[in-house]
């Protein structure tokens, strides 16, 4: 087999994006359950709430886009803090069943709330941008922004957790929670901040899915899942973990449709996955 | 030099309040563990806590820090009622507390653990100052500024762990068992460094299992007893008690 074959390396280059892009609900997902200690199994409908929140602000209210896509990350980071306080603050110290059904009851509500406000027609922003050519290659100039997008989101989400005081504050209470409040933290606080980064997260997941995807209410079912196995194998609440996955399924599902299907690498993508729980039970990258 | 420039020292520091402790009683579910503990540390005095394992020495940091709220009794902080306060408020009026087994976050550098130190909203501005101070205190952390706090000596995490409460500007440190699981030269060289602690006019609450080392750098001690005060006075009177040297200082 040729590597050097363009086909197949359009397939590297759209894995390597395609990771990019779930690299963001990897994140977020993961510093979420990392600080507070709870799953959001609705996570990917918030990302779809903010895809209906640009394609809404844009196509309806006639806002432009890029107002449309900064609107839609405080939009998600308001639900994010909602979320922590109505339903995930009220159940810190439930069994950890209760609170994975809580959120799981909220990813039906807003499934219900969304089919009853937009219906279940499938709605498309109609924005693409040109194809660019690098030597034989084609890449998608929209998947390509998706992309530069999403690092750039990663490399502001660890600027933030490596230099600030929050940031130090949120790496420190994912490890130890009872000794912080004698440095002076409220750990209640930390948790609702780190709920809005979280949600924050979603939100730029969805500017960046928007753009390819067409939002429907069920459209979280597309990459939530995804998502899940992807924090699951690079060790839950191990977000370095969680980002490298990210890009290592972004390849698995791209190759894998390049020699057959796109069903098909799916199929591979969760063999591999079943693979790795066997072989490493807690984690690709876990410690 | 500004007062912001200053750094912690004795010059700059206030000479903070009284700490008063009565009947208190404390414990966990079921189980109680301090039966009426009455204590008092007045501004600039360092004073000990001494007793065996299960006493209580610890359960009763943890009720002056607010990690344990006490059943009965009164802690007062000045003119404060800190069972009102919540535990996160203490380091923000200038009582810190350095846990048992240290506690440092192991993944993060000695510098970030100190950055978590300062947390509170008046350590921030202070940050590069105190660290400074820090570094002088202990010069061993400022070579190891950019390591991983888990992968150091124990010594160096308790001098870690000291830095890291300094960090908020304390009047009052607690200290909990600092030569815990220490060889016995590094205990010494802890001792020395509460002493050093000491002299830039901050006060000292230490708890420890370690009778004849603590007696000698507090001015006064307290020796606890299956959660009651079973006795207390002037180191040098209790080093020389001969109950107190028979049961803790392997005297005669």
């Amino acid at each position: 087999m040729n590597l050097l074959d363009p086909f197949f390396l359009e397939a590297l280059v759209n894995g390597i994006l395609l990771g990019g892009v779930f690299a963001l609900p990897a994140l977020g997902l993961n510093l979420v359950f990392g600080v507070v200690d709870v799953v959001w199994l609705c996570y990917a409908e918030l990302v779809m709430v903010g895809m209906y929140a640009v394609w809404f602000l844009h196509t309806q209210a006639g806002w432009p886009l890029p107002l449309a896509f900064v609107a839609c990350l405080p939009i998600v980071a308001a639900l994010g803090m909602l979320l922590h306080l109505l339903v995930v603050r009220p159940l810190l110290t439930s069994p950890p069943i209760n609170q994975v059904l809580a959120t799981g009851g909220v990813l039906f509500v807003l499934q219900g709330a969304a089919t009853l406000v937009f219906s279940t027609e499938f709605r498309s922003l109609g924005v693409d941008m040109p194809p660019m050519e690098v030597g034989e290659v084609f890449v998608s100039g929209t998947k390509l922004a998706a992309f530069c997008a999403a690092l750039l989101g990663a490399a502001v989400l660890w600027a933030f957790l490596k230099f600030t005081y929050v940031g130090t504050a949120i790496r420190a209470i994912a490890r130890d929670r009872e000794v912080m409040p004698l440095m002076g933290v409220d750990p209640r606080r930390i948790y609702l901040i780190a709920s809005a980064v979280g949600g924050a997260l979603a939100g730029l997941a969805a500017c960046l899915l928007v753009v390819q995807l067409d939002v429907h209410p069920f459209v979280g079912l597309s990459f939530g899942p995804i998502t899940f196995m992807i924090c699951v194998m690079g060790g839950l609440g191990n977000m370095l973990g969680g980002f490298l996955a990210a890009f290592l399924m972004g390849l698995i599902i791209s190759v894998g449709g390049f020699w057959g299907t796109t069903e098909f690498s799916y199929v591979v993508a969760f063999a591999f996955f079943i693979l790795v729980m066997f072989i490493r039970p807690k984690g690709l990258f876990a410690r | 030099m500004s007062a912001a420039l200053q750094p912690p020292g004795a010059a700059a520091r206030a000479p903070g309040e009284a700490l008063e402790l009565a009947g208190i009683q404390a414990g966990y579910g079921d189980f109680q563990a301090l039966f009426g503990v009455g204590l008092r540390v007045e501004p600039g005095e360092a004073v000990g806590v001494v007793g065996p394992n299960g006493a209580g020495k610890t359960t009763l940091l943890r009720v002056i820090s607010g990690l344990i709220r006490p059943r009965a009794g009164t802690l007062r902080y000045g003119g404060r009622d800190l069972t009102e306060v919540p535990p996160h408020a203490l380091p923000g009026l200038g009582i810190a507390h350095v846990p048992e087994n240290r506690r440092l976050f192991p993944h993060l550098t000695v510098e970030e653990n100190l950055r978590v130190g300062a947390f509170t909203r008046a350590a921030r501005p202070q940050f590069e100052a105190r660290r400074e101070h820090v570094f002088e205190l202990f010069p061993r952390m400022k070579q190891r500024r950019h390591q991983l706090a888990g992968t150091m000596s124990g010594g160096e995490q308790q001098m870690c762990a000291i830095g890291r409460a300094l960090m908020s500007g304390p009047k009052i440190l607690l200290l909990d068992e600092p030569s815990a699981g220490l060889a016995p030269i590094v205990v010494q060289q802890v001792f020395e460094l509460v002493r050093r602690i000491r002299q830039e006019g901050l006060t000292v609450l230490i708890v420890e299992q370690n009778v004849a080392q603590v007696l000698r750098v507090v001015d006064r001690a307290y020796v606890l007893e299956t959660g009651r005060v079973a006795a207390e006075g002037r180191s040098a009177e209790l080093a020389a008690d001969p109950a107190i040297r028979r049961s803790y200082l392997g005297g005669h």
